[in-house]
């Protein structure tokens, strides 16, 4: 399959995915690390592809969504926003509203 | 020209803005000496007065593009109003330490 459609078909089967550096528990990198943890702290549930393990996403995801740097955060379909954004909801206490909602609105248990 | 001298210059000109950090944590990473490579800028502007989170950082994004697509590969961003600003106090959260992966 060509990889932006395996990009597009895992961000409409998830509802909030998180391209990142390492994986949730080994991140390999501290901007991954600490929007994966913010996320973690909410108790909601998201997906995580390892971006180092997959080369192929981590040199085309920039050109999904024009974005250009990693993490890169996805709530059902859409870029929602890269390490910062996730940071800035953290710090003023939205970020679990706001996967919670994306969560509710999301594909249910996807396959 | 240093390459923080030119995000500045760049980021000053296109916002105008009442604050600005532009502060190269190079040194925290694992990159040879003297690499300009990782950055974070605090722009407080009345320029992002009624745009999303999203649309301000793809401005800097943007405006950045070369930087980006050079020596820069990573890019830490807050971009507030003014009255943001304030209400937080001001404050600039500390960015992560690096985990090796670049």
């Amino acid at each position: 399959m060509d990889v932006m459609d395996r990009i597009r078909e895992q961000v409409e089967n998830h509802a909030i995915v998180i391209y990142m550096k390492g994986t949730p528990q080994l991140p390999s990198c501290g901007f991954s690390a600490r929007a994966a943890q913010a996320m973690m702290e909410t108790g909601v549930e998201f997906a995580y592809v390892n971006v180092i393990a997959d080369p192929e996403i981590m040199q085309n995801l920039p050109n999904f969504a024009d974005w250009p740097t990693f993490p890169q955060i996805y709530m059902n379909g859409e870029l929602f926003g890269g390490g910062d954004i996730i940071m800035e909801l953290y710090e003023d206490n939205e970020l679990k509203d706001v996967m919670q909602e994306a969560f509710d609105k999301g594909p249910k248990k996807a396959s | 020209m240093t390459v923080r001298q030119r995000i500045h210059d760049k980021l000053v000109e296109a916002f105008s803005p009442e604050r600005l950090e532009v502060i190269d944590e190079s040194h925290m990473h694992n990159v040879p000496e003297g690499a300009e490579s990782h950055f974070k800028v605090i722009v407080v502007a009345e320029a992002f007065e009624g745009v999303g989170r999203l649309d301000r950082q793809r401005r800097i994004n943007a405006l950045l593009a070369d930087e980006l697509a050079g020596p820069v590969h990573a890019l830490s961003m807050r971009a507030w109003t003014p009255a943001q600003w304030r209400e937080r106090g001001g404050e600039v959260p500390e960015s992560p330490p690096c985990m090796g992966g670049g």
